[in-house]
């Protein structure tokens, strides 16, 4: 089953559209990488998945249930953080995830002291739960709300930029939590922007374009799905070139004293024996994988900058 | 199957059932109560409040140090011969303007405010039902207004008591009753009131979802209600007055007659849950399907 499931999910803003047949699928027991630049999309996706907003059209379902109707039996084994943290101001941390337990209708009123200081600990705000929320650094902030998603068991998170505004300290910190977390079997939906955290923590990943989602796999199958390149380094490239050509290499490119293209499954023995046999002299050879930020550049026809 | 070949998501899932929904109970609407009752802007907007009595009776004690004999309109002239009228005295004072703007600000806050901190996202999710967080919103709007009420009325008696004394109540009629039959009456008064504040209640609530700008909300709510007092003192657009939602507040005097004259209070009530029903729908009906990007 998956965990987060979505079916043409779309979410037009008057003309502007700003999901756009979102077919996602977050298989349970894994960590998501939600990856897109920033406004791409994710947010509003994030929304319409907790029935914040409403879809103009598509349908979706969280831990089998469908939304909205299922929200009030499913959302409480849902935590959430969108859109950075919303507490009140003048309100200590603990008060604030006080006030949190106390609105949860599922929540047993014996045990918030306990979930609440269990929740803080595991952010590691222990120490200043006393403190206005309005005194917090926005680090501070970011762990108040991941306590807020954390307040009783769940078995669904979706994070949105969890780890934003964390020094690197706290970034390590945040995403050993989200580790040990999934770890437990909570499945993890995570937003971000940085490619290297979908790296750290993600077994899996969905790719957001312009409202749109062009790419979702697990990441090895991601990897495993970008052809290898060869790259042959000689002072005759142009020669190289069609030879790697002949033996039908995709991609095929002449650099100043090198010619690259895509294995598409050939041995590469087999390439450097060719070569050699037509006497193109061959001074380096070299099999890479692409690494994964060419593979999104590729499918995104961009880098990760804001759309627009 | 051995232990062995259970795996780790089924573990995962025995090892937490579904929690089960409990009771309905009152701990929303006490957790309402304890972030309005217990912020600093509140509580000074309460301490304004509860020094009007006190102004009044420490005016008139300095301007009449011989009690009894007072002169003058209105509840003011009665103050010196019996302290039970400060309290009548402060509440025809506040009505206009005090009263209302503390319930516009509870009122106004009570959406906006928690749209404006970016709170509103995460009690949705938690998640409380929409049309529960307009309920318990305007519980605690009618709890803060019936307490604001009690509060003017409670201070301006323990004042007034203290500075001219008690003693039978001499009524609007010129019948005297005595002292515990005015303090019911004085109760019915803050009753009277508290629903017409009510009703102002619900439409600051109706405003507080139309914006994430809670200071904006009261202040419209401010506007509306002198809007409304300002319309009811032209005698041209006396066919607009019944409909007005302040024009039956100061009717209240007729719980002081004897007996105690209904027709008013009556279509003041009626005038009351009417507004009151028609802006909390109006609130929920804007609410329920919104989108919330805040």
């Amino acid at each position: 089953m998956n965990a987060v499931e979505s079916h043409g999910l779309t979410k037009r803003f008057g003309r502007q559209v700003a999901v756009d047949a979102v077919d996602l699928a977050v298989p349970q027991g894994t960590v998501y990488g939600f990856l897109g630049p920033n406004g791409s999309g994710k947010t509003t996706t994030i929304r319409l998945l907790l029935g914040l907003v409403r879809p103009t059209a598509g349908r979706h379902a969280l831990l089998g249930a469908p939304m909205p109707g299922g929200a009030g039996a499913v959302l409480p084994r849902v935590g959430t953080l969108v859109e950075g943290p919303g507490f009140h101001p003048y309100l200590s941390g603990r008060d604030n995830l006080r006030r949190l337990d106390a609105v949860d209708r599922y929540a047993d009123p014996a045990g918030t002291r306990r979930r609440v200081d269990a929740a803080l600990a595991r952010v590691g705000l222990s120490a200043a739960a006393g403190k206005h929320y309005r005194a917090y650094s926005l680090g501070m902030r970011q762990r108040l709300a991941l306590a807020a998603a954390t307040l009783s068991p769940r078995e669904l998170l979706i994070l949105d930029e969890p780890t934003n505004g964390l020094d690197p300290q706290g970034t390590r910190e945040v995403r050993a939590l989200i580790a040990a977390l999934a770890r437990e079997g909570t499945t993890v939906l995570l937003s971000t922007h940085l490619l290297s955290e979908v790296e750290q923590i993600c077994s899996h990943v969905g790719v957001m374009h312009r409202g749109r989602l062009v790419a979702q796999s697990s990441l090895a199958q991601l990897r495993a799905s970008a052809a290898p390149q060869v790259r042959v380094e000689t002072d005759r490239p142009t020669e190289a070139a069609r030879v790697l050509r002949e033996l039908g290499l995709s991609g095929v490119a002449v650099q100043a004293e090198a010619a690259t293209g895509g294995l598409d499954g050939l041995a590469p023995e087999k390439v450097v024996a060719t070569l050699v046999h037509d006497g193109v002299p061959v001074r380096g050879f070299a099999v890479a994988a692409p690494d994964l930020e060419d593979v999104f550049v590729s499918l995104t026809g961009e880098g990760f900058d804001v759309s627009g | 199957m051995s232990a062995a070949e259970v795996s780790a998501a089924d573990l995962a899932v025995a090892a937490r059932p579904p929690r089960p929904a409990r009771a309905p109970s009152t701990r929303f609407l006490r957790s309402e109560l304890r972030l309005i009752f217990g912020r600093r802007r509140n509580q000074a907007g309460l301490g304004v409040l509860a020094a009007v009595p006190l102004v009044i009776a420490v005016a008139v004690r300095i301007a009449n140090p011989e009690p009894g004999t007072g002169e003058g309109p209105d509840f003011f002239s009665s103050i010196t011969g019996n302290g039970f009228f400060v309290a009548l005295a402060a509440l025809t004072v506040s009505l206009p303007l005090f009263l209302p703007l503390a319930v516009a600000t509870i009122a106004g806050d009570s959406i906006a405010g928690e749209a404006n901190a970016g709170t509103l996202r995460y009690l949705l999710t938690v998640p409380v039902h929409r049309t529960r967080a307009l309920l318990v919103k305007f519980a605690a709007i009618v709890t803060f207004a019936v307490t604001a009420t009690l509060l003017v009325a409670g201070v301006g008696l323990l004042a007034g008591l203290a500075l001219f004394g008690g003693g039978p109540v001499t009524l609007l009629s010129g019948v005297q009753v005595g002292f515990g039959d005015g303090l019911l009456r004085l109760l019915a008064v803050c009753g009277y009131l508290a629903i017409g504040l009510c009703a102002l209640g619900a439409l600051g609530l109706f405003v507080s979802t139309l914006t994430e700008q809670p200071i904006g909300a009261t202040i419209a709510v401010v506007i509306l209600t002198v809007t409304s007092f300002v319309l009811d003192s032209i005698p041209q657009l006396s066919w607009l007055h019944p409909y007005l939602l302040t024009h039956w507040w100061m009717s209240f005097g007729d719980l002081l007659r004897e007996p105690v004259f209904l027709p008013d209070l009556r279509l003041g009530l009626l005038s009351a849950g009417a507004y009151a029903v028609v802006f909390w729908t109006a609130a929920w009906a804007r609410f329920a399907g919104r989108d919330i990007t805040s």
